[in-house]
């Protein structure tokens, strides 16, 4: 045990947090079924399920190979437990290694974005608490019109400061994806839906640019 | 016990839950936060991406609030709460509350009362998200693995691989932002907010280089994004979105 590195004990240690918290993820149906003596009608079960789990269950999987290598191992141990990937952790996860100067997939870049998803996740967790607490007061303000278009708007407002950083440093990779991303959602706008299926397919086209750029001597 | 999808043992039960992945945040955090001392960071970095992290995160947390609010109408508090505190987001949790709801033929307008629909739906909800924690405890260290294979290979390449992922997926989420504008100058509307973003950003920057305003550069993803949403409460109006 005390031989093994410290690589190999956060993949220990992370696989025993997240198959815990499926268990205990799963005993919220499993105990609201026993203390209400409701156990559901099973066909539904499935039908509800057959309407999101292919896709579900696909983007699931694609996401895994997308996000693990950009997060690190603690932290995506700890992110795929605590949701809201794309929209929250893994922008908290690189902002902070980019301010702190430490390359991801490093050691100094392991401890910041585990830091960061883990102090991200507590946070939210905070907030949404005091949130369901305090709903009845808060509710009227977030709901209200004012409020409506900021935060309908969060995803570009987060994505315009981070791309600054990242596209004007690497310019040249980023041209090719960037273009194809804007063309693709300009012929076919209703892909805004399935966004997340179109991430590997950018990051793809990007690998691929980089690749050729690279080849060449021109990174 | 009879039915509510508000019983104060829901409640109970989803808090247990959300405890046990504070306990899992607040392990790693310890442990990272122990590593950093071991291989000599400087613990004031690691101070303040806490700060920077938690400051940032306040925005995107109040969004996921509002999800919580959407559902709670027809779900009751405490299942989403659960769900959108751990693992799930709004974009999987809804889908999946309405799909159910339409195999059984209830309406997601009115709050839940049968608990055979209600135990019907939190199943749904659970099975259509778990197989992501299983793949990660299953493929994770393998997928790190192989990129550290590549970086040793090629420690530069190793490194722009990593910056063209990010590109990518910053790259998808840019030309998303060109989806609606057909729809007339309302449409616009997400692309002006990206290039006030983009510039406050541009702006943070300058100011952290050419005025030696280091501490900026901590809160300008924050600061450009809450800007950005400001702007969006006050250009929506005038352009009538």
């Amino acid at each position: 045990m005390n031989n093994k590195t410290y690589e190999e004990k956060t993949h220990l240690y992370g696989r025993i947090w997240i198959l815990s918290a499926l268990v205990m993820i799963f005993l919220y149906p499993i105990l609201t079924c026993i203390i209400f003596g409701a156990w559901p009608d099973w066909q539904s079960v499935v039908k509800g399920l057959l309407g999101v789990a292919p896709i579900f269950w696909t983007v699931g999987l694609i996401e895994v190979f997308t996000y693990v290598p950009m997060l690190d191992s603690g932290s995506s141990y700890l992110a795929f437990v605590t949701g809201n990937l794309t929209n929250l952790k893994v922008p908290a996860a690189l902002s902070a290694m980019e301010n702190a100067n430490v390359k991801p997939g490093s050691e100094e870049g392991e401890v910041i974005s585990t830091i960061a998803v883990a102090t991200s996740s507590i946070v939210t967790t905070i907030i949404i608490a005091l949130g369901v607490a305090l709903l009845v007061p808060l509710t009227p303000i977030l709901n209200s019109e004012l409020l409506a278009p900021a935060f309908d708007n969060i995803l570009p407002a987060l994505f315009g400061g981070l791309a600054v950083v990242y596209i004007s440093k690497n310019w040249k990779v980023a041209m090719a994806p960037l273009i194809f991303m804007v063309i693709l959602f300009l012929a076919v706008p209703s892909l805004s839906g399935s966004v997340s299926v179109l991430v590997p397919v950018g990051a793809l086209i990007a690998i691929g640019a980089a690749r050729i750029l690279y080849k060449k001597g021109l990174l | 016990m009879s039915f509510s999808p508000n019983s104060p043992i829901l409640f109970i039960l989803a808090g247990a839950v959300i405890l046990f992945v504070i306990a899992q945040s607040v392990f790693f955090m310890v442990r990272s936060w122990r590593r950093g001392r071991e291989i000599g960071m400087d613990m004031a970095v690691l101070r303040r991406t806490v700060v920077s992290t938690a400051v940032f995160t306040i925005a995107p947390a109040v969004s996921i609030l509002l999800g919580v609010i959407t559902l709670s109408k027809f779900l009751g508090l405490p299942l989403p709460w659960l769900r959108l505190s751990v693992i799930g987001a709004i974009t999987y949790e809804l889908p999946a509350a309405t799909s159910t709801a339409s195999a059984l033929g209830v309406s997601i307008a009115e709050t839940v009362t049968d608990p055979k629909v209600y135990t019907a739906i939190a199943w749904v909800m659970t099975l259509g998200i778990f197989p992501g924690m299983l793949w990660v405890a299953l493929f994770g260290r393998k997928i790190q693995g192989g990129i550290a294979k590549i970086k040793n290979r090629d420690a530069k390449w190793g490194d722009i691989l990593m910056t063209a992922l990010f590109l990518g997926m910053i790259s998808a989420f840019l030309g998303m932002v060109f989806a609606d504008i057909r729809e007339g100058l309302a449409g616009w509307i997400p692309i002006f907010v990206l290039l006030f973003s983009a510039v406050l950003m541009c702006i943070c920057g300058l100011l952290s280089k050419k005025f030696h305003m280091k501490w900026i550069e901590n809160y300008a993803l924050p600061i450009s994004m809450l800007g950005g949403m400001a702007f969006a409460v006050v250009i929506t109006p005038m352009i009538g979105g």
